[in-house]
């Protein structure tokens, strides 16, 4: 009797190396979809704001949960910030499917690294690995399904929390501060850079990112805010010399209500 | 011109086995054991940096004895396995029986098709309800083990001593003061440093930990 699937033994195979993205591609398991040569119409849900910033001990990410389809929410309490390991997080913005799939196999791909090499890939080594999974999602950027995540980490070679974007092509960019992506960025972004200070504390950097993605929601009509009536609060993930931690709704609530009620 | 003699398949079986037995008698053994809270896997090992026991899953670990390049190529094709199975249906559906059988299939393949059979023996634990421990042996023999296994050179004698005085629900301290014990009665000579790894279900989705034991 055999429970759940079983599959041969991966002994001979052409690359047996530390990577499991290469190992899906040897065994064929990543067809390469025949896409149209002209872009065509195709809507899919999509994940909006998420940002990160670096505080005293590491970096707070925080994402809101709404995903919209055109004018249509099309989930009020999907997930855009995911550990990625024990020490780092990404977050999302694009298109879901495609982007909810990418965390996956980087969460994967970090995981496996760590158990055949027996150490983990550097902060740096896992955001340049993340580019490449951008890289390969070009052809379906030309059909207008974009993906665009936001990493962040803590970097125990330097003892500092770190953070990077990206662009569509698969560019990867270190911030020193903060960094947000998705449609309502740019106003995350100026919030954060008025607001942003040197040194700050855990709990007053997750009402600085709560505030800033509140301040997003009020102009981005696709951004969800803190949903106080339902119940529904932003993801808020911070990292530090500990390792990641996901804060519960009971911990994330102050900080809601606080960026609402201070709403003009 | 090259004549092939003439060896019966009997005979043939009989030196192989024989030629890995001995291989696997020069290494040290591992022990495995449950404890209230999992699985307790030690080994002896004067080496800090190549190791034996390894995570291979959230609730999957593996052990190896014999020659270090033989069982790490079957530490790292089982990783992948679970790994890619995990990925393309759900981390649920990853079990130690799957993993287990593999090895199976793959050391049975070897011992008859390869001309040198791999001197190795490796067992394969799972954390749950019940615990699951499976041992593979160089001919691809699959045993299915309770409360105590051993592998190794002098893993009879080993399990032997492991088995006595074993109790059901004892605590980890317990388990591996129990264990190094078992250790110095199988070996009877000085023990030259210990790797110890436990899959714990109160360590959240992945249950290994790596554990520092000092030599004793």
């Amino acid at each position: 009797m055999t429970k759940g699937p079983s599959l041969p033994l991966l002994f001979d195979i052409p690359s047996p190396g530390s990577s499991f993205s290469d190992l899906l591609k040897t065994l064929g398991h990543t067809t390469p979809l025949e896409l149209p040569k002209e872009p065509h119409e195709l809507r899919a849900p999509e994940g909006t704001t998420v940002l990160a910033l670096r505080y005293q001990e590491g970096v707070v990410m925080v994402g809101d949960r709404q995903a919209t389809e055109g004018n249509q929410v099309a989930h009020r309490q999907i997930r855009k910030v995911f550990p990625s390991d024990m020490f780092s997080a990404v977050a999302i913005a694009g298109t879901a499917g495609l982007a909810i799939e990418m965390v996956r196999l980087f969460q994967v791909e970090l995981e496996h690294y760590e158990k055949i090499e027996g150490s983990r890939l550097s902060l740096e080594g896992k955001a340049v690995f993340l580019a490449r999974l951008v890289r390969n999602q070009l052809p379906m950027a030309f059909q207008g399904l974009v993906v665009v995540p936001l990493f962040a980490g803590y970097d125990q070679l330097t003892g500092r929390g770190r953070l990077y974007t990206y662009d569509v092509v698969g560019g990867r960019y270190e911030e020193n501060d903060f960094g947000s992506t998705g449609s309502g960025a740019s106003l995350a972004k100026s919030y954060l850079r008025s607001n942003f200070r040197e040194a700050l504390e855990e709990p007053s950097a997750v009402d600085l990112a709560v505030g800033a993605l509140v301040a997003a929601a009020q102009e981005d009509t696709a951004t969800g805010g803190p949903d106080l009536r339902r119940g529904i609060f932003p993801t808020v993930i911070v990292i530090d010399a500990e390792g990641v931690r996901e804060l519960s709704d009971d911990e994330v609530k102050p900080a809601a209500e606080k960026a609402v009620s201070a709403i003009r | 011109m090259s004549f092939n003699f003439y060896v019966p398949a009997e005979q043939q079986v009989r030196d192989k086995a024989e030629f890995a037995r001995k291989g696997i008698a020069r290494g040290r053994s591992i022990a495995a054991l449950e404890y209230d809270n999992g699985v307790l896997l030690l080994a002896e090992n004067p080496s800090t940096a190549l190791r034996k026991i390894s995570e291979v899953y959230d609730r999957i670990a593996f052990a190896g004895v014999g020659r270090y390049n033989e069982f790490e190529l079957l530490r790292k094709a089982g990783i992948r396995q679970a790994d890619l199975m995990g990925y393309l249906y759900s981390r649920d559906d990853v079990t130690a029986q799957a993993v287990a059988t593999a090895f199976s299939e793959a050391l049975g393949a070897i011992f008859s098709r390869e001309p040198k059979p791999y001197e190795v023996e490796v067992l394969v634990a799972e954390v749950g309800d019940p615990n699951r421990l499976y041992r593979v042996s160089y001919d691809g023999t699959l045993y299915d083990e309770r409360q105590v296994a051993a592998i190794g050179g002098k893993a009879d004698v080993l399990v032997e001593s492991l088995r006595q005085g074993w109790t059901e629900g004892m605590s980890l301290d317990a388990a591996l003061a129990h264990g190094q014990a078992a250790f110095a009665t199988a070996e009877g000579r000085p023990l030259e440093g210990w790797e110890a790894a436990v899959l714990d279900r109160q360590n959240g989705r992945r249950a290994f930990r790596r554990l520092q034991v000092p030599a004793s």
